[in-house]
């Protein structure tokens, strides 16, 4: 009974947190993929909002970052998921070349995908879709290079 | 470089932020997880589908955000220029780079740099690199 509440408390902070990063975006304007091209088009009309949106959370992220890391356990108890690797290879690198090319060519990256879908904005869908299978393509590859 | 001061918009921007913030903050010291979307979207591909609950659970904190936000105020605008040819390019591109190099924005970027973490600064420096390159050829050297 106990564990059962502590699972379902669990899930309701889950809950919580993708909540309150969704309100997040919506109220940073990172909801809008012209703001953030607005963003990343440097040479035309700057619109430095993003910059201030990856401070803000940064910022805080610092902070319960520094707290996490001398924890062995959650605040509920549960086990610490945090990546440990610090090798910086071809595939971080690549991947992370190709995904900015994307984000720079429609100004939506996944989070603010997921977002968009709850808003019902038939374009974010379709991209939210292809997103989907880029990620399945990534899933077969994978499943393939490993047999 | 030629900042726009009517489209500026710095305390929604920063306020925002820390609310993304916190959320990956409570994420990570109450549920002991990164708030990467990628990395949680992308463990619902595995056959192991006994850890899926909180993935979906958190997603759907992201999909209903703007249903509770409307019920407070309106949406900002959305504004999406890309056609859907483009759409679905680019969102192949950003579900398989986004996998590939191991997160996105928010895993690398937000909750990577927080940990400073050398991996993610350099997968942070890396996309936002090729999305400025990107929006500058595109625009100013295309003309889309």
């Amino acid at each position: 009974m106990k564990k059962r509440l502590g699972h379902m408390t669990a899930l309701a902070f889950t809950l919580l947190s993708g909540l309150l990063f969704g309100l997040g975006l919506i109220l940073a304007g990172m909801t809008n993929p012209a703001k953030v091209l607005a963003f990343l088009d440097l040479a035309g009309l700057w619109d430095p909002s993003l910059g201030l949106v990856m401070t803000g959370a940064i910022a805080v992220g610092l902070i319960a970052y520094s707290i996490a890391g001398k924890r062995s356990t959650s605040f509920l108890g549960l086990p610490m998921n945090i990546p440990t690797s610090r090798i910086i290879d071809k595939r971080l690198v690549i991947g992370s070349l190709v995904f900015g090319i994307g984000w720079g060519l429609v100004g939506i990256c996944p989070a603010p995908a997921f977002v968009l879908l709850g808003t019902g904005n038939v374009k974010g869908v379709v991209f939210l879709i292809a997103m989907l299978i880029g990620m399945g393509a990534f899933e077969l590859l994978e499943g393939r290079r490993k047999k | 470089m030629i900042i726009d001061w009517n489209n500026f918009t710095p305390w929604t921007a920063l306020a925002g932020g820390v609310l993304i913030g916190i959320s990956a903050a409570l994420f990570i010291l109450l549920n002991g997880r990164i708030a990467g979307i990628t990395g949680i979207i992308g463990g619902l591909f595995r056959p192991a589908m006994h850890d899926a609950g909180w993935r979906i659970v958190f997603t759907m904190g992201l999909i209903i955000a703007p249903i509770i936000w409307l019920l407070f105020a309106e949406l900002p605008n959305i504004e999406i220029d890309a056609g859907y040819n483009l759409l679905i390019v680019a969102g192949v591109i950003i579900g398989f780079g986004t996998r590939y190099g191991s997160g996105c924005t928010s895993g690398h970027g937000v909750c990577g740099i927080s940990r400073l973490s050398p991996r993610s600064i350099i997968a942070t420096l890396a996309f936002m690199g090729t999305g400025f390159l990107t929006a500058f050829i595109m625009r100013h050297l295309l003309g889309a």
